[in-house]
């Protein structure tokens, strides 16, 4: 089938077949004249506009003018009554909509379609009015909406349906007026209008939590017929019993469990699917719904084995036992024609299987590794990566299989997560890491990917000093910088030189090796090999350790500043490092999406970065002179959400000042507000300035600042800011935004106290090597507690909470405890404000509550000081 | 393709066709070949400002009754056959935002009705601006234009030589025209007006 495919799209890009393939932009823009004849010729412009939107639908813009000048030709196609040629009309509208002006034109003659007798244009005429219409225009059509979504032909109601969840967007207000049609909706006979309506009626009262209840309880105990709007409500159940922190009601898990025996295969899985993905489920609440999904395993149709493998496969990721059940059920479809089947089937036995049956299941998945594509061979990838941190003596089959796979084809996406469960197995188990790193070396020394092989060369930095025969690698790495290319090269060289700096034995032949580099025609790779073989040849050790074992971590466009700064001013003082901020390790990323995982749900909220931050704040005038910008926290809620007015606040640290940065949004669309300040109290801190917020019109978000100066002790850095938000309102006319009075009233609103905690003036560092930092450190500036956190329960806890509460960076993984241990050793890693390195060793040991002995060193005592006292 | 023995023979025919039309008055031998050829619509617009009553005419000429309407944004297209002619009638909405959009109309035009509401004194100075800027476009040059002096059953209503001359319809020297009072309302006056149209657009050369 994949080859008649691959034939098909061949043909496609060969033209063949295709009578659009030669279509271009100008000369059908041409052709558009013909619109413009009168009587329409309906055959000529039919072609045409169907070349129109050929065109936008391969990817082509049009600009405003073209769009613009298409579109009215376009209306008149409008004296024509032929139904394929007004059909057509109606999709060129929706297309063009977005880029044409005044596309108001045609309100008049949709909404006399959608009226109109011919059923064949109401519904496509009601998609297309509701895309041209905007909020100003939008009561203009409203008494036609409600009079659609009611109408007795189920495709213009659901037409007007799913309009009404596109107008939401814009002016939800409107649609909420339109509820009791929509109610209506919802006893429609039609399956799909019922679907439609609910949906409608749910986004309509979404932000009304109450609202959602009542709707649900209603609902659930007089359930809609259809079978689609009853998975809709079944989603809506599973995110309320979600979101119910007080504990389930029991109701609502009723109403899911009784799904389970409905008569439609759809709602049973969309039941069973929302029993097992809910997070609160126990084995005992499971059992029902997975016995469901056991008998969908044996079902005849495809679709349904899909579904019921693919969700007993995520199930199986956190709960196998629940799963073991389907064991033998599973091991049926390892044999199923359908291969995406057979590779869930697989991948889930490896979860659920015991120890023993792992040799068998892997002779079964070489059997058929070479029929599936990639995406699911990433699925059997990430399911040994399980298997091998769930059963460590079989690391040495996974590994070898692990190793066969990366000698096989496959893009990159497959090889690099191969890779990275061959590193993960090396950095959970000690004694698999030579292994592991003699496949790697192997891998590299015939790989493509340029990518890969220098993350591989990274690692091999890493570990390979640290080997017992460190110097066997050496013979990988200099292959790399006479076969490979530039990007590797460079990445080759600097891992020799970590090999130098961390053997004496090595060191010498390695000198001769970077000699050799220095010969590269690549400027990165020579300016490299210079670099690291005039520090390896001081043969100082401090030298060594801080720049290349631990080297400064600038944030490079600070770093960049701050050299520009210095270069105007006098520079007959050397440059001070000290002052530029190091730039925070990246956060560990979230394990890639698989396919296996349903995308999240939550938009992302783009936060600005520190460089974002930091141009904002200097250009305004006030803050241009207070140096380089530390630290930016992230944004604290300083309101409930959904209140009048609501604030939150961002920290922005600088050397001797800290910024307060609020950002309001007004949400009462019936007052402006103005000179919006938020005025802070704490004890021993001086306030300098505030800069109001002029003007705060509704739903448009504005910023206010407060400039606070550090107080000079140090133990003084820390507070508590009560914080009240103070405005003078107008009143003005919701619908234009124009204020009504002259002038206005004061008033003031408390809000949430505001913590400047230790975490504020520290930024996360990384150390690529903590041990020889803690050495170079030293312990002049030593401090040393013990500590009973008793209200912590394990170690994981503890780790996390005190790597938050510090604002510091984990080194040497040293945030991942092996299972099962009582104790663990925590390192940290972080750079105070002012440019001071402070390193921290929490040794933490379970025993009733958790106990830890902190050790901090840093090149100030204060610094010290105040670190220590923090965790108290 | 003719063989080319009965291509002679119908040439031959054609010249007897010929002299026997030389007996005939040629006026009516144009109005017959246009019956003939007929089929051609012709095409229509119906401007003037907002509220002069449009919509009305255009549904009354269309379906013989008076329909609510509510204000025209952008434009309705009709059909409308009348005395066995037939017109596609293009009625363009009024209002101050929609007028700049007329012009996309104007090409191909065969007549325009230019409506006026009679008791609304207050803009007839307004929609005079309009007419005269309308009837400058290159492309309704040779467009027939008949002016309906509407709502006359609207007390304190402009009579039609009011409405005449606050047009300044004297100043028209070239073009075909004609001024009716009419009521939409109560279908007063335009079937005349219609019956003048269907003739001037018949007798044009």
């Amino acid at each position: 089938m994949i080859g008649s495919f691959k034939q098909a799209k061949k043909d496609e890009e060969d033209g063949c077949g295709n009578p659009y393939h030669s279509v271009d932009k100008t000369s059908v823009l041409q052709e558009a004249r013909v619109f413009n004849e009168t009587p329409v010729n309906v055959k000529r412009s039919t072609h045409v506009l169907t070349k129109i939107l050929y065109l936008l639908n391969q990817g082509e813009t049009l600009a405003t003018k073209e769009a613009t000048d298409a579109f009215f030709a376009m209306t008149k196609l409008f004296q024509s009554n032929d139904l394929v040629l007004r059909r057509l009309v109606y999709l060129g509208i929706k297309e063009l909509c977005n880029v044409a002006e005044d596309t108001i034109i045609v309100t008049s003659s949709l909404t006399k379609d959608m009226t109109g007798r011919e059923d064949q244009y109401r519904a496509p005429a009601i998609r297309a009015l509701c895309r041209i219409t905007d909020a100003t225009m939008m009561q203009a059509i409203e008494r036609y909406m409600k009079q659609a979504i009611v109408d007795r032909a189920p495709g213009v109601s659901s037409a007007a349906l799913v309009s009404c969840r596109h107008i939401m967007k814009d002016s939800p207000d409107v649609v909420k007026r339109w509820v009791s049609e929509v109610q209506e909706a919802l006893s429609s006979d039609c399956v799909m209008v019922q679907f439609h309506a609910l949906g409608v009626l749910h986004q309509i009262r979404k932000s009304d939590k109450l609202a959602v209840t009542k709707m649900v309880s209603k609902l659930t105990s007089s359930g809609p017929r259809s079978p689609y709007a009853i998975c809709l409500l079944i989603r809506i159940v599973a995110r309320l019993i979600e979101e119910d922190e007080a504990g389930a009601d029991c109701r609502l898990f009723d109403f899911l469990e009784s799904m389970l025996r409905h008569k439609a295969e759809m709602v049973i899985y969309e039941a069973a699917n929302a029993i097992v993905t809910l997070r609160k489920s126990s084995a005992r609440d499971l059992a029902p719904a997975i016995s469901v999904l056991q008998l969908f395993l044996s079902s005849p149709k495809p679709t349904l084995r899909f579904a019921a493998v693919r969700t007993l496969s995520k199930v199986a990721m956190t709960q196998p036992n629940a799963v073991t059940a389907c064991n033998l059920d599973l091991e049926n479809l390892i044999q199923d024609v359908n291969r995406s089947i057979a590779t869930l089937a697989i991948t889930t036995l490896l979860k659920t299987g015991s120890e023993g049956s792992v040799d068998r299941l892997m002779k079964s998945i070489s059997s058929f590794l070479n029929d599936i594509s990639d995406e699911f061979k990433i699925v059997v990838v990430e399911a040994l990566r399980a298997l091998a941190l769930k059963y460590p003596r079989k690391q040495a089959v996974l590994m070898g299989q692990l190793a066969d796979m990366l000698r096989s084809e496959g893009g990159l996406p497959y090889k690099e997560a191969i890779a990275s469960t061959i590193i993960t197995i090396i950095e959970d188990n000690p004694e698999a890491k030579e292994k592991g790193l003699d496949h790697l070396c192997e891998f590299i020394e015939d790989c493509e990917h340029t990518t890969l092989a220098v993350r591989i060369l990274h690692l091999l930095g890493r570990e390979g000093p640290r080997t017992r025969q460190p110097a066997r690698y050496i013979r990988f790495v200099y292959n790399r910088v006479i076969l490979e290319n530039a990007a590797v090269r460079a990445a080759a060289v600097s891992v020799l030189a970590k090999f130098g700096a961390q053997c004496e034995t090595l060191l010498s032949n390695v000198l001769v090796l970077l000699q050799r580099c220095m010969m590269d025609t690549e400027d990165e790779v020579r300016d490299r090999a210079t670099y690291y073989h005039a520090v390896l040849a001081t043969r100082d050790s401090a030298l060594i350790h801080r720049y290349i074992l631990n080297p400064p971590q600038f944030a490079l466009p600070s770093l960049e500043r701050a050299l520009v700064q210095y270069l105007r001013a006098d520079t007959s003082a050397p440059f001070e490092t000290r002052a530029v901020p190091t730039a925070p390790p990246p956060q560990e990323e979230k394990k890639a999406q698989n396919i296996m995982e349903v995308a999240p749900r939550q938009e992302e909220r783009v936060v600005p970065t520190h460089e974002k931050y930091a141009e904002q704040l200097s250009a305004i005038p006030q803050f241009a002179n207070l140096g380089p910008l530390f630290k930016s926290s992230a944004p604290v809620e300083l309101t409930e959400s959904e209140t009048e007015y609501m604030v939150r606040c961002i920290k922005h640290t600088f050397r001797d000042y800290i910024v307060l940065q609020f950002d309001c949004t007004n949400t009462l669309n019936d007052q402006l507000l103005e000179a919006v300040n938020v005025v802070v109290e704490g004890e021993d801190w001086d306030v300098l300035l505030y800069i109001p917020c002029p003007s705060l019109p509704y739903s448009q978000p504005g910023s206010c600042y407060a400039l606070l100066r550090i107080p000079e002790d140090i133990m003084a850095t820390t507070g508590t800011f009560s914080a009240t938000l103070k405005f003078k309102v107008r009143d003005c006319d919701p619908a234009t935004g124009e204020p009504d009075t002259e002038d206005g009233y004061e008033d003031d609103y408390t809000l949430e106290d505001i913590e400047i905690s230790v975490a504020d003036h520290v930024q996360r560092a990384a150390r690529n090597n903590f041990a020889a930092g803690w050495d170079e450190l030293g312990a002049t500036n030593e401090l040393e507690d013990t500590f009973a956190l008793s209200a912590m329960s394990s170690l994981e806890e503890a780790v996390t909470q005190v790597t938050q509460f510090l604002g510091m960076h984990p080194c040497d993984r040293s945030d991942r405890i092996p299972e099962g241990k009582s104790a663990h050793t925590l390192y940290l890693a972080g750079t105070y404000r002012g440019g001071h390195e402070v390193l921290v060793r929490a040794k933490l040991a379970l025993s009733d509550g958790v106990t830890m002995q902190l050790t901090v060193r840093s090149d100030d005592p204060g610094v010290s000081e105040v670190i220590a006292s923090a965790v108290g | 393709m003719w063989r080319s023995k009965e291509g002679k023979e119908c040439l031959r025919l054609l010249e007897v066709v010929a002299d026997l039309l030389k007996f005939v008055n040629p006026r009516a031998l144009l109005s017959y070949f246009r019956s003939l050829i007929g089929s051609r619509e012709m095409r229509i617009l119906i401007l003037g400002l907002d509220g002069a009553g449009k919509t009305t005419i255009l549904y009354r000429l269309q379906v013989g009754e008076v329909v609510t309407t509510i204000p025209t944004i952008g434009f309705n297209v009709e059909q409308v056959t009348y005395k066995n002619l037939r017109f596609q009638v293009w009625d363009l909405g009024g209002q101050t935002s929609i007028r700049p959009y007329w012009r996309c109309y104007y090409s191909n035009t065969d007549a325009i009705i230019y409506v006026v509401d009679s008791a609304d004194r207050d803009r007839i100075g307004i929609s005079k601006q309009e007419l005269v800027s309308m009837l400058e476009e290159e492309e309704l040059k040779s467009a027939i234009l008949v002016v309906l002096a509407n709502k006359q059953d609207m007390e304190g209503a402009m009579t039609v030589a009011e409405v005449h001359s606050a047009l300044g319809l004297d100043a028209l020297k070239t073009r075909t025209f004609q001024i009716f009072k009419t009521s939409a309302i109560k279908g007063e006056g335009l079937d005349q007006s219609m019956d003048w149209l269907a003739n001037a657009l018949a007798s044009r050369k």
